[in-house]
């Protein structure tokens, strides 16, 4: 039973499942980290996913597909900004309201320029690094981290060296230095010169473009189609594997990566036991509800986080 | 050369609400230790956060060395050679010394990444040069409030500044410690820099400074040199009127005991202790006021004592009644009266009416309460009673909260918890951000409770009103009471040697202060 | 420390932060325009039909009542709970949950009377939010986990759950697909009970000899969402609970220092605002399908938002909200069948979530203008 399940191709699965997860969830490590709360990351990614199919059928290339949707992500990360970092309003009513525009916009597009639903991706990226080798070519070892390593869409590893470059910019760049400043006490970042609302600015539409690449990754990648509702509450997940890899991009690849088992676990699991499909489709949200509880007295978010800065207030 | 190194010209700004400056001169010579005095709300704060480019004023120019100078914000105050260090210290708790001093103008190494070696060798320097005994690796949230004071200095030095603005620097030290500041100040002084120093403490002034300007109501009334003047005369251009500066205490009769703890233990989320074998006890009549450096386990001991915190082990008693592990809502019914620090936060409800906000904790019962509604007649009743009584203005019950000013806001809290008669009142912080006219109403409040035979806890960070209130004084350090003295005779410097550790052998803090670079 | 004086264009401002959500709606349509512009369609006509023909007659208001109903108790729910200072994003999923055990209850006691099966059937409704409620009320007050996270997990986890629950008690198939030999295809459940319904509205005003269209589905329970915001608005501003849920939101450590069970408040705030998302029940199963399918459903929770943010989370600014929601709701509706097609419906979810972004920004800079006329003599 369980060697039916642990085979290459699950690992592989898991690694796929993750990607939008650790991307929104970069984006939420940006934003919150600076101060903002994001949870308008799930309909950035929604819109982003609709955008990335209607710009990749559009201009039938895949690449612009994934820039428009980065694109979008980055405008609604500005409306986001504009909102709570301009006018000061409430960071999570903002987000609110990005999710019904999603939810809203998305299908009234498909109507519009599709006249259906489900827009069907016309065209794909194609697989980088090896392909996977017949069996008997190479010892099976080999095989097997070939599959699981070495044979994704560009955008797993594109997805990897996000990673690695967010870390260093947030933990050795002086931008990542004074993001963490403003996210934990603004006033004093203020004092010395740097610029709090530039910084959370820049912070939240990064985060914007990332969540942007997390929703094309789903519709391009995972699913081929756009559908109404797809992201399916992925924005909410990846700001849980946010909270369990305590705000920093390997923590929330780490965590990103155990929802990616989880999920793979429990498509494996309805394969062998009959267990109704509807129980399936729970385990990502239950998971997520454990790994919060988990997270509890583990990590503490930024201090100022959630916090709109006003100047001379203390 | 001018006369003056900074001259500021009839300086006007005013907030909602408020005239925090109007028309204000004031003028610092170069190399000199400048006292700027003034009660909470004088505007030294904001005078001085307009030098620093925090807040631009309405009106009025700043000239330095004789040039007119625009500080459009801290960046151009730092080009000025202008460096401050805030009341509240402006350091980043979960970063390191070294990330907190170079913020805003990090070096830099391969163009992308900071230069944190080359910082840290930095630092080490400037903290040898003026014997600071930083170490550049220690997080903020792990050192003492003294050294991270140093820090601040050190992060404004590092800004290559010639003018330093210290915001009631000694606010939250220890005398053991404001020596030590002073001795900085003087070796600073010495190097040519010319230090602004922000003050209510007069003591202080005639300590350290060389002039010294004093501010009321948002207007200077007067500047002096330190040696011409006396503290009488600055105290009275200060309040402007004549103050006593004593507090007058009567002899007066102790009774029972009334609240008594054994033993108590108490940890923190981190399962860290922040109560120790606490054992203390307060009898009718009497003030015990607890002395300590903040954050030695004050504010865990009020809450353990109202029931908001779990206790380890130990026993709490109210007379002969163990009220251990009772909920707040049960000792409140017990008839303890709480006057929590921080009031804003923990003491009243801002967006509630004043006559809401009388009848916080008491809302429940009869007569505030029927059945399941509350009794509104009643609860406007006791509050034009209780406004009347102890001069709440305006004079409206309907008010909201946040509209009052915070003597107000403090008079509401009062009037709740002292007009139900307590047999014991918690007083925490009780005049921190007080007028003058209010701190004299507080502290007569309490004296008042006490000749009337209660038992009174008071809590403060200024040690001056623990030494002129209480009749007992127990010392805490690090959630320990080190010692309890009788307040007959008590040296200042013998309860600072206590608050930092002193009366603790062999248990000398040894995760801050003695970590030396 | 001087109290200024308030002159006449502080009376000004004063008075538009208290009708922001006015300035929101404007805005809102303002930006639809522009939308509706780009279609190429003629916003004047568009906005013309839409509230022409969903206020027009007394069958156009009927819709628009029935349609505001849900809406007012899902606004209720997320507005009694924003009042003990908690984010209830849930009410979708409670509304699931709470619609269905109505469903359940209506369909397996048939043989009740209806002077019990209907009561009993509201209060499984409101039970079932309330339940649906209650973990993340829990997790939020012992543990500390934002309620925001929670209640959206809690939302999926009622989707599936429900979904499941409906294949189990699927209805059979009807004499036809008997006869054809099919299964039921549908996923909804048997209906409910006659004894567990509410009455139409029409039926009662027919009686009354006034004259409404018997297919019009506006029934009781716009009496009850009407009675349930009299009871919060009771509730929150002249009983101990409310005074101890709003001081709780105010400021939750004020509130336990004053001996207030914040946690106990928690939990009660949350329960009682599933319990009304649940409530929608009344209206969709008992006044209007009389059985369970979720698609129905769809929305309404998350919609409750809206019309809490612009009911300025208070009962009668809810009600209103609502109506209005209802209007655009079924004005959409109808502008779709009208335009065949060529304004999708979806339209309206776009207002409304403008609506949202309007109304907290103008909040904000009406309140920046009032400090900043103080400020200035």
């Amino acid at each position: 039973m369980i060697e039916n399940i642990f085979r290459p191709d699950f690992f592989a699965s898991a690694i796929r499942i993750a990607i939008p997860l650790t991307l929104a969830g970069l984006g939420g490590v940006f934003s919150e980290l600076s101060g903002v709360v994001n949870i308008g990351l799930e309909g950035i990614m929604l819109t982003s996913a609709f955008a990335a199919v209607a710009a990749t059928n559009f201009t039938q290339n895949v690449w612009l597909g994934i820039a428009f949707a980065a694109i979008t992500g980055i405008l609604l990360g500005l409306v986001h900004a504009i909102v709570t970092v301009t006018f000061k309003a409430n960071q999570t009513v903002s987000g609110v309201a990005i999710n019904l525009f999603a939810s809203g916009i998305t299908v009234f597009l498909s109507w519009m320029w599709f006249h259906e639903s489900q827009i069907m991706v016309m065209y794909k990226l194609p697989f980088w690094g090896f392909p996977i080798p017949n069996p008997g070519e190479t010892t099976p070892l080999v095989r097997s981290l070939i599959i699981i390593f070495a044979h994704h869409s560009p955008m797993v590893f594109l997805t990897i060296f996000i990673v690695i470059i967010s870390h260093f910019i947030i933990f050795k760049t002086p931008f990542g230095l004074r993001i963490r400043s403003v996210g934990e006490y603004p006033q004093a970042a203020d004092t010395l010169g740097v610029n709090v609302s530039s910084m959370r600015y820049i912070s939240v539409l990064i985060s914007g473009g990332l969540a942007g690449l997390a929703g094309s990754f789903l519709s391009l990648e995972q699913a081929h189609y756009f559908v109404k509702e797809m992201s399916g509450g992925r924005g909410f997940i990846a700001l849980a594997a946010m909270i369990f890899g305590k705000w920093t991009p390997f923590g929330t690849f780490g965590a990103a990566l155990l929802f990616g088992i989880g999920e793979a676990l429990a498509i494996r699991l309805q394969g062998i036991y009959a267990i109704p499909v509807q129980f399936i489709n729970m385990v990502p949200y239950l998971l997520a509800i454990f790994v919060l509880v988990g997270a509890i007295g583990r990590a503490t978010a930024p201090a100022a986080d959630g916090i709109p800065y006003e100047k001379g207030m203390s | 050369m001018a006369e003056y190194l900074i001259e500021m010209k009839d300086i006007s700004k005013s907030f909602p609400l408020v005239q925090a400056n109007d028309k204000v001169n004031f003028t610092v010579k170069k190399g000199e230790i400048h006292a700027l005095v003034g009660e909470n709300g004088a505007g030294k704060s904001t005078l001085m956060s307009i030098l620093y480019g925090l807040y631009q004023p309405d009106e009025g120019d700043i000239f330095i060395n004789g040039k007119k100078v625009i500080i459009s914000d801290p960046n151009k105050a730092i080009e000025n050679k202008i460096g401050m260090v805030h009341q509240h210290f402006m350091l980043v708790p979960p970063l390191t010394v070294v990330e907190n001093v170079i913020l805003g103008m990090e070096p830099r190494k391969n163009y992308f990444f900071v230069d944190l070696q080359k910082a840290a060798h930095d630092i080490k320097e400037l903290s040898e040069q003026y014997d600071f005994k930083i170490y550049p690796w220690s997080k903020i949230e792990d050192i003492s409030v003294g050294i991270q004071q140093r820090v601040e200095i050190i992060k404004v030095l590092y800004r290559g500044a010639e003018i330093l603005i210290l915001d009631e620097p000694t606010a939250v030290l220890t005398p053991q410690e404001v020596d030590e500041l002073f001795k900085i100040l003087k070796a600073l002084k010495k190097q040519g820099k010319t230090i602004i120093f922000i003050t209510h403490k007069l003591n202080e002034v005639m300590a350290v400074s060389d002039r010294v300007t004093i501010m009321r109501n948002g207007k200077v009334v007067g500047t002096k040199e330190t040696k011409q003047t006396s503290t009488s005369e600055i105290a009275t251009l200060m309040v402007g009127r004549e103050v006593l500066l004593t507090i007058d205490k009567t002899e007066q009769q102790t009774g029972k005991i009334v609240l008594r703890l054994e033993k108590v233990n108490s940890l923190n989320q981190q399962r860290y202790a922040v109560l120790k074998d606490v054992t203390l006890s307060i009898k009718e009549g009497q003030i015990l006021g607890i002395a300590g450096v903040e954050g030695n386990g004050q504010a865990e001991l009020v809450e353990v004592i109202n029931g908001l915190r779990p206790i380890t082990s130990g026993n709490i008693f109210l007379y002969e009644q163990d009220i251990t592990g009772f909920s707040p809502r049960k000792i409140r019914e017990l008839n303890i009266g709480h006057i929590p620090e921080d009031r804003r936060k923990r003491g009243y409800i801002a967006d509630y009416s004043v006559a809401e906000n009388l009848v916080l904790g008491s809302h429940y019962k009869p007569p505030f309460a029927k059945g399941l509604f509350i009794n509104f007649p009643e609860v406007n009743k006791l509050a034009d009673r209780l406004i009347n009584d102890y001069d709440i203005r305006p004079a409206s019950k309907d008010n909201l909260l946040k509209s009052l000013s915070g003597g107000n806001q403090q008079k509401v809290i009062v009037a709740r918890e002292l007009y139900k008669k307590p047999i014991l009142l918690i007083a925490s912080q009780p005049t921190r951000g007080l007028d003058v006219g209010s701190i004299e109403f507080v502290h007569k409040q309490l004296l008042l409770e006490r000749s009337l035979g209660k038992a009174i806890l008071l809590i403060s960070a200024e040690l001056d009103e623990i030494m002129s209130l209480s009749d007992v004084i127990a010392v805490i350090y690090e959630g320990e009471i080190v010692e309890i003295l009788e307040n007959k005779n008590i040296d200042r410097s013998r309860l600072g040697f206590l608050m930092t550790g002193g009366g603790s052998p062999g248990k000398y803090n040894t995760k801050q202060d003695t970590l030396v670079g | 420390m001087n109290e200024k004086p308030k002159s006449r264009g502080d009376l000004l401002f004063s008075l538009m932060e208290k009708f922001t959500p006015i300035i929101a709606i404007i805005g809102a349509l303002i930006i639809s325009s522009a939308i509706i512009l780009l279609i190429g369609e003629d916003p004047i006509q568009v906005y013309k039909m839409m509230f022409g023909l969903a206020i027009g007659n007394r069958d156009g208001w009927g819709n628009v009542l029935f349609r505001a109903t849900p809406l007012i108790f899902t606004g209720l729910a997320v507005a009694f709970a924003f009042q003990c200072g908690l984010f209830n994003i849930g009410a979708e999923g409670q509304v699931y949950v709470g619609s269905f055990l109505a469903a359940f209850i209506g369909f397996s006691f048939t043989n009740f009377p209806a002077i019990i099966l209907i009561p009993l059937t509201i209060i499984a409704s409101a039970m079932g939010g309330a339940l649906w409620a209650t973990l993340p009320g829990i997790l939020k007050a012992k543990k500390g986990i934002h309620e925001v996270i929670i209640t959206i997990m809690m939302n999926w986890i009622a989707a599936s759950f429900t979904f499941y629950l409906v294949l189990i008690y699927k209805a059979p198939p009807t004499e036809a697909m008997k006869a054809a030999n099919m299964p039921q295809m549908i996923p909804q459940t048997s209906e409910i009970a006659l004894s567990a319904r509410l009455p139409r509205i029409a039926t009662l005003l027919t009686k009354l000899n006034i004259s409404f269209p018997s297919h019009n589905p506006l029934n009781v329970s716009f009496f009850i969402a009407l009675i349930a915001a009299f009871a919060i608005y009771y509730l929150l501003w002249k009983t101990t609970l409310g005074y101890e849920i709003r001081a709780v939101g105010f400021n939750r450590t004020a509130a336990e220092y004053a001996g207030i069970n914040v946690s106990k408040n928690i939990i009660l705030a949350m329960m009682i605002s599933g319990a009304l998302a649940g409530l929608v029940g009344t209206n969709e199963v008992m006044g209007y399908k009389f059985r369970w399918r979720q698609e129905i459903f769809i929305n309404l929770g998350f919609n409750g938002i809206a019309v809490a943010l612009l009911g300025k989370n208070h009962p009668l600014g809810v009600v209103l909200a609502a109506i209005l929601f209802g209007t655009l709701s079924y004005g959409g509706a109808l502008v779709n069948i009208y335009t065949a097609g060529k304004i999708p419906r979806e339209l309206i979810m776009v207002i409304q979530a403008v609506i949202v972004i309007l109304v907290v920004v103008s909040d904000e800079i009406i309140k920046r203008i009032l400090l900043r006329r103080k400020s200035i003599q």
